[in-house]
Order: structure tokens, then C-alpha cells, then sequence
């Protein structure tokens, strides 16, 4: 049985994260940004997928608030951001009022904690 | 070309138990009892039955646990979990069984006591690229959907209240329907916001409830005690799983599953006598009613405005009182057939709508993920 050294995708993209970098992947033959991170472009097959630092540059393509009792920590914002190179992902949009997050507001990526865990945020730019 | 389907099977009897409140029962007794209802009314035994298909949201092996509750050896089974919409994909998959001769009497089942358990209940994993940001689904997921439809297309709540006050009214037509009693646009938009733009009220109920449907094949569906109500036409499709892989949040995987059962069904959207569409929350009904081409995209807030799907309008949707005021014990797909074959029988009394031969029974499953239509007509319609 052969051992495979390398970390797939999910876990080098949390190990990026670690490192407090937001890694997307691109494909080698077409070009095209995929994220999530997946072993082969999805519904393409195409391999040979680089990891590429992502620009940090997205548009807020959805947001809600999520209301939820000030006890438990208040409001929050779940918002859907559509990247710069092409692929759409969830986070959260903050150092904003909830309420004040809009869709097409330009936003801007960093690694930040979240429940003590990295993970890609967005603040308004 | 793929054969068609078209009128090789039917439901020959449905049933329904704990719609509402069910304290003190499991939801396997739901489920089991729901089944011996609807063999009942089909005229059959437990005995007969050697195809079971199942989904519910505390089994893991569905099919396993419902046939061997029931004492059933089944010849075929499928337990597959697509979410709300199973049950339409059950259907589906029990008229390709039926039609190969892989079984003869299919049960399709369900049943959810999360009410009595002490609410809404999933046994959905965690989302990898989501759960961090805590989305509080589903409803986080159709608010992004609802959110995105009003920034397009100037969709209002007052437009997606107008979907949940004729819920209302048609429930109120519905003596099984769990909520019922006067409700106004007001109320709907003075409800308290859960995830912006929804409200308490643009959300389903959260009910307990089993149901049961028995299908045979045409050639057995005859000489039942009830008339057979046909499965005309039915398909699914999914493009997600999560949200934020949806291609675009106003516009469902509906537009691929429509098209697909109408041409299996043979019959033009004006041929559709009622549409039973999955409405967990207000915007489903909207973009139900777009995809599967009843009004353009975009339309559907105004479309839904005036009355035009309550009692007494133009083109009557979701005649129980939908999830949002019928029943909704967590997957509430099976419920839109089993209304579906009620009205096409003209057994719906104060709600039946008059001269009912066609009805579209539409699934929606995950969030806005899977879409599974199923299209369901008289004998007079083969």
C-alpha cells in the first residue's frame, strides 16, 4: 500500500490558512480559479491545479443577518462573495454593522480568527 | 429517447396521521401508521407490499428500518435522501420499478415527530466551506436566495407576505391544516426578523406528521377501491449542495426538473389544474412559480400579489395550506403529492378545486438544492 505525502486539498488549504495566506487554486491548461479546493476542476476533470495567492478583491453577491440573541453573542452577517478571479464562496462580512452589509459593496479579503480558527473574512473597502 | 413513463403507474391510496401534533409517538409509528392507512384505503395488506421507499431525517438506512418495522421483505427498495424532495424521486424511481416488474405494490413513507422531540431536527453533516461562518440553515441559505431576488428584481416582502397569507386562507379551508385562524400582510411583515429578509412567518411550520402513498402499476391500479391517480410525468435535477454553490440564487435547479416532466407528462402549463409547490419559506413559491414557467422570471413577487393563488384566484397553489400552514414535519415533499392525488379524487372538500384533472406536485430538497417535479392526473387523462 502506497503512501501519499502530500496533503490533499482541503487540508493545504487549512494549512495555507495557518500560515494566515488565502490560497485558490488555478488550473494549469485553462486558467480557470476554482475554490472550493478540489482534486480536479470541477465538471471539467481538468488537472493540474496550481495554488495561486487569491487578489482578496470580491463583490458581496448575497447577505443576511443572522439575529440571534445579544446572550449569545448578538447579530452577525453570513454573506456570499463573489471573488475577483471568478469563484463565489461564504464568509462573513465585519468591522461593519450587519445591517449595513449590501450587496455589490466592494469588499476585501484577510485571514482573521474566527472561534480560534483562521478563516478568509471580508471587510468593506 | 427514453421510454416514456407516462401513466404506467399510480397511487392508489395515501394516508396521513399526527398532522400537526403528535406527543408520545416516534416517528416511525407516524410513518407505520400512515402506511397501513394508506394500504387501507388502496384495498391491500402489509402482506402485498414488496417495494419500499423511504426518507426521514432521524434514519440513516431508511429503507432497512421501515421494511423491517412493517415486516416487509421488500423485492426493491430505495432509502435515498435528497431532502424534502425524496418523496417525488421516490415516485419516480417506484414507477421505473413497478414498470420492470421489479416489484408490484411500492409504499412510499415518511414520518417526524420533531415537534413532540422538541424541534427542528437534521441529520445533515456540516457544510466543509460554510459551517465556520455559522449559517443558520435553512433558513440563512433562502434568506441569501430571497435577499438576492428583491436586489434583482425589486421582489418585496410585502410580495413574498402575499405568498403566506394565501397559504392561510387556503388553510383555512383545510380542516387537517395545523395553522389556522386570520393573518394579514401585516402580521407577516411585523413578525420577527429570523435571518434578514425573513420573517417567523415566511418561515414553514415546524410540525410532527407521517404520510404514506401506495403506487401499482396501471394494469392493478383499476380495480382499487379509489380511483388511481396517475403519474403522468415526473424528473429531477440538482446542481448544489451548499448555497454558496448554487450557479445563481434565483433561479432553481426547477427550470431543468420542469421542462423534463412535462414533456414525460405530454401536457402544457395551461393543462395544470393546481400546483403544489414546496414552500419551506415565502420565496420558494416566487421562484417555483418562475422556473417552472408560470410566470416570467423576476415576475413572481407581482404574480403572487392580488389573490391570484389564494382561494377564489386564477391558479390555485399549494391547496392545503402548504408548508407554511398545513404541515411541515421537516421533509415536506410527500404531503404536496398525497394533496395532489386528494384533489385530483375530488376529495378535497371546502378546498377542492373544481374539476381537478392535472395537479403538479413540485419537491425541493437541501437548500434550494435538489428539484424533483412530479406532474399527477385522472383516468380521463391518459
Amino acid at each position: 500500500m502506497s503512501k501519499t505525502a502530500t496533503l490533499g486539498p482541503e487540508a493545504q488549504f487549512r494549512a495555507f490558512l495557518a500560515e494566515g495566506k488565502f490560497m485558490i487554486q488555478r488550473a494549469k491548461d485553462s486558467g480557470r480559479y476554482v475554490f472550493y479546493p478540489r482534486v480536479a476542476v470541477p465538471g471539467t476533470g481538468e488537472t493540474g491545479l496550481d495554488w495561486v495567492e487569491a487578489s482578496g478583491d470580491g463583490v458581496v453577491y448575497s447577505t443576511t443577518v443572522v439575529r440571534n440573541r445579544p446572550e449569545k453573542g448578538g447579530d452577525y452577517n453570513v454573506a456570499l462573495i463573489d471573488l475577483a478571479e471568478g469563484p463565489r464562496m461564504m464568509s462573513r462580512v465585519v468591522d461593519v454593522e450587519p445591517t449595513a452589509v449590501k450587496i455589490g459593496m466592494k469588499v476585501r479579503a484577510r485571514v482573521a480568527a474566527l472561534d480560534g480558527q483562521p478563516q478568509v473574512l471580508f471587510t468593506p473597502l | 429517447m427514453s421510454k416514456s413513463l407516462r401513466g404506467t403507474a399510480a397511487c392508489v391510496g395515501v394516508g396521513m396521521v399526527g398532522c400537526g401534533e403528535a406527543p408520545g409517538r416516534s416517528a416511525m409509528e407516524l410513518l407505520a401508521e400512515s402506511v397501513h392507512i394508506a394500504l387501507a384505503e388502496a384495498g391491500l395488506n402489509i402482506a402485498d407490499v414488496d417495494g419500499v421507499f423511504a426518507a426521514t431525517a432521524v434514519h440513516s438506512m431508511p429503507a432497512m428500518s421501515v421494511a423491517e418495522y412493517l415486516g416487509v421483505r421488500p423485492r426493491f427498495s430505495n432509502g435515498s435522501n435528497i431532502g424534502g424532495s425524496s418523496f417525488q424521486a421516490h415516485a419516480l424511481n417506484a414507477a421505473l420499478a413497478l414498470e420492470a416488474g421489479l416489484c408490484d405494490v411500492a409504499v412510499i413513507a415518511y414520518g417526524s415527530n420533531q415537534r413532540s422531540a422538541g424541534g427542528f431536527t437534521s441529520i445533515s453533516e456540516p457544510m466543509p466551506y460554510e459551517a465556520a461562518f455559522k449559517p443558520r440553515n435553512p433558513i440563512t441559505a433562502y434568506a441569501l436566495a430571497a435577499a438576492r431576488h428583491m436586489h434583482e428584481f425589486g421582489t418585496t416582502r410585502t410580495h413574498m407576505a402575499e405568498v403566506a397569507v394565501a397559504a392561510r386562507q387556503w388553510a383555512n379551508l383545510n380542516p387537517d391544516a395545523f395553522a389556522r385562524g386570520p393573518l394579514s400582510i401585516d402580521d407577516v411583515l411585523n413578525a420577527r426578523i429570523i435571518n434578514d429578509p425573513l420573517g417567523k412567518l415566511d418561515c414553514c411550520l415546524v410540525t410532527d406528521g407521517g404520510a404514506a402513498m401506495v403506487m401499482t402499476r396501471a394494469d392493478r391500479a383499476k380495480d382499487r377501491p379509489k380511483a388511481p391517480v396517475y403519474l403522468l410525468g415526473a424528473a429531477m435535477a440538482h446542481h448544489h449542495r451548499m448555497i454558496s454553490c448554487m450557479p445563481a440564487l434565483t433561479v432553481s435547479a426547477a427550470v431543468d426538473s420542469g421542462p423534463r416532466a412535462f414533456e414525460m407528462a405530454g401536457v402544457a402549463r395551461k393543462d395544470i389544474d393546481l400546483l403544489m409547490l414546496y414552500d419551506a419559506f415565502t420565496i420558494n413559491t416566487i421562484l417555483f412559480l418562475e422556473d417552472l414557467g408560470f410566470c416570467a422570471k423576476g415576475e413572481g413577487g407581482p404574480f403572487v400579489s392580488g389573490g391570484r393563488i389564494a382561494p377564489g384566484g386564477p391558479l390555485p397553489v399549494n391547496t392545503s395550506g402548504g408548508g407554511l400552514s398545513c404541515v411541515h414535519p421537516g421533509m415536506y415533499g410527500l404531503y404536496t403529492m398525497i394533496e395532489a392525488v386528494t384533489q385530483i379524487r375530488g376529495e378535497a372538500g371546502a378546498r377542492q378545486v373544481k374539476n381537478a384533472k392535472v395537479a403538479l406536485a413540485h419537491g425541493n430538497g437541501g437548500v434550494l438544492s435538489s428539484q424533483v417535479t412530479s406532474i399527477w392526473g385522472s383516468e380521463a387523462t391518459l
